[in-house]
């Protein structure tokens, strides 16, 4: 059981993995597909913040009477994948906003259909 | 000296330039604004390239901070090689997009229209300058981000679903290679390529670095649009306004590519990619598979935009199949090809560009008879089409030479013929455009189209005419690829 516990962080990012990519294949509507990706990314932000973390380390400041300290810098390059994360996820509202303009629907096989009528 | 900043002025100076040109009025300010920093761009590429190939890697440190702490530029001649392609093919397709951004996009969107394609352009550039691998997730995503907009910009609504296709592959695929950018930075605590190779020889096969290359693999085949993982690449490229298909078709796969030897050769090492997880092995079928269907595929498509699309897909396999053949000789026929291809493929997206202008459609039967109306272009997407093909005498050619020799070193007649063969598969799509292009009838309402723009056409067959000279003249592509072969195998 301990692989379990002691390494919950590593399990939670997995499920939520498998969770996001699962909705990514799963679902037809496309507002629900990218949150999807939206919940595979934040599962991988989970696994770098906890590879970051040492047991009963401090912020990495130098001060008398403290020795172990975690690592910042996961959690910098996190910071920047997050922003990369709102980014994307933006324009992919955008997009769907747009498609659901100009198909007056945002189910991927309603438009997969009004496609292959057009063609 | 200002010498010393090339490395990071190269992608500096478009990044800047991208926000400032969506300042820019409703003129004609923007194009030249963009195409101005795309030919600096271009030569700041020549000067790096002509500096790495005399003196060795150039290492530019940001900060001034030292190597495995401060982010790093490392610049050698692989990545020079490529950063000389993609700015060159950006400043051409810059310079012809000014007719074609007035047909295909709305007037008050045309400076964020050349915003977003230098912030494409800036992201392209620095996945091959940047040493640090976190870096190259982060330029990823500027390239993607930037790409998703210009291709939903087309005038078709299919754009918008093709783009969204592309947004959530193209995500899956760059977070797969953060993963691997952790798994790798959990097991030797540094982000810098050549550091991270040291280091990984030091500490030698754990699970989680077997687990990283697992995702790298995937996540760069994804950008790669390798077989199977290449569904949003056709509609990507056959819906997007033409000027995008040309620079992404030319560009965008090279890069994804460039990735695929980085991170194979440079952080792995040949020894841990190739002899002790046999990639080769999972490459190879991949390839074979992607030329054969894709060339197959090709053949039945109702327009030329998406023939072309089909084709590139087989075009990378011949690149990733040089890659699996695991030896010198396969990664220098991979380098050339990528070379030779971005122009091939620049230039006969190019001729298509040239026809919507006047046709407005590239099915097959609405470009009957264009070889009357539009005898210029016509020429060049044959020529084009010859150099797909890999007829003597032209650049692909040379591609096909140095592959089917690199086959025949291993004794892999079978895999020659394969080669042979799907090049012939090319004969038989190429020739389809190419008998509606000469031997039928104009339609009524097409017999009185004129040649495209003069601008346009002239750099259309600057592409074509290169694919000409490197098929005659092979020391350029061919003494770069050797160097970058070398490089890359130390």
């Amino acid at each position: 059981m301990s692989i379990f516990f002691d390494l919950y962080a590593y399990w939670v990012s997995i499920l939520l993995m498998l969770a996001g990519l699962y909705i990514v294949i799963d679902h037809t509507n496309l507002f629900k597909k990218l949150i999807g990706v939206n919940i595979f990314q934040t599962s991988v932000f989970i696994f770098f913040i906890s590879m970051g973390k040492v047991d009963g380390g401090t912020a990495p400041i130098l001060e008398e009477g403290y020795r172990v300290f975690s690592n910042p810098l996961p959690h910098v390059l996190i910071l920047t994948a997050i922003v990369v994360s709102i980014a994307t996820t933006a324009v992919g509202l955008a997009l769907v906003v747009n498609i659901n303009q100009r198909f007056k629907s945002i189910d991927e096989q309603e438009i997969e259909k009004l496609e292959l009528e057009e063609e | 000296m200002i010498g010393a900043h090339y490395p990071v002025l190269q992608v500096v100076i478009p990044l800047i330039a991208a926000p400032l040109c969506s300042l820019l009025p409703k003129t004609k300010l923007p194009w030249l604004f963009a195409t101005a920093i795309a030919w600096i761009c271009f030569a700041i590429a020549i000067v790096l390239l002509l500096q790495v190939y005399q003196y060795g890697p150039l290492s530019y440190e940001f900060g001034s901070w030292p190597a495995p702490w401060g982010i790093q530029y490392y610049i050698d001649i692989v990545g020079a090689f490529v950063l000389v392609i993609v700015s060159a093919v950006a400043s051409i397709a810059l310079l012809a997009s000014r007719c074609l951004v007035e047909t295909d996009i709305a007037p008050h969107k045309h400076a964020l229209f050349y915003t977003a394609f230098l912030l494409c352009f800036t992201g392209l550039l620095g996945i091959v300058a940047t040493g640090d691998a976190f870096n190259v997730f982060v330029f990823l995503e500027i390239s993607s981000l930037s790409s998703y907009a210009l291709i939903a910009m087309g005038d078709n609504r299919k754009a918008l679903t093709a783009s969204y296709e592309y947004l959530i592959m193209g995500t899956i695929g760059a977070t797969f290679i953060l993963i691997g950018i952790g798994l790798l930075y959990s097991q030797t605590g540094t982000l810098n390529m050549l550091d991270l190779r040291e280091r990984m020889h030091a500490i030698g096969g754990f699970r989680s670095v077997h687990a990283a290359f697992a995702f790298f693999t995937v996540g760069i085949s994804l950008k790669l649009a390798l077989f199977p993982l290449h569904h949003w690449l056709p509609n990507a490229y056959a819906y997007a306004p033409s000027v995008v298909s040309t620079f992404l078709a030319a560009t965008a796969t090279k890069v994804a590519l460039y990735l695929m030897y980085r991170v194979f050769y440079t952080i792995f090492g040949f020894e841990f990619s190739f002899d002790l997880l046999n990639l080769g092995l999972i490459l190879l079928p991949l390839s074979i598979i992607a030329v054969v269907i894709s060339s197959f595929t090709a053949i039945f498509q109702p327009g030329v935009k998406r023939l072309l699309a089909y084709s590139s897909l087989g075009q990378i396999g011949y690149m990733t199949l040089g890659l699996s053949l695991a030896s010198k000789a396969g990664l220098i026929a991979s380098i050339i090809h990528l070379f030779n291809h971005a122009f091939i493929k620049g230039g006969l997206f190019m001729c298509m560009a040239c026809m919507l202008t006047r046709m407005k459609s590239t099915r097959y039967a609405d470009l009957a008879g264009a070889g009357r109306t539009m005898p210029w272009t016509s020429a060049a997407f044959v020529i084009g089409g010859l150099a797909l093909i890999g007829i003597p005498l032209t650049s692909g050619f040379i591609s096909k030479w140095y592959l089917v020799l690199a086959t025949l070193e291993k004794d892999w007649w079978w895999l020659a013929i394969i080669i042979v063969f799907t090049s012939l598969l090319a004969v038989v799509y190429v020739w389809r455009v190419v008998e509606q292009l000469y031997f039928r009838e104009p339609h009524a309402d097409c017999a009185y189209v004129k040649e495209a723009p003069p601008l346009l056409l002239a750099c259309t067959w600057i592409m074509i005419l290169s694919t000409v000279y490197f098929g005659i003249d092979t020391r350029f592509p061919v003494t770069m690829a050797t160097a970058a072969a070398e490089a890359l195998l130390q």
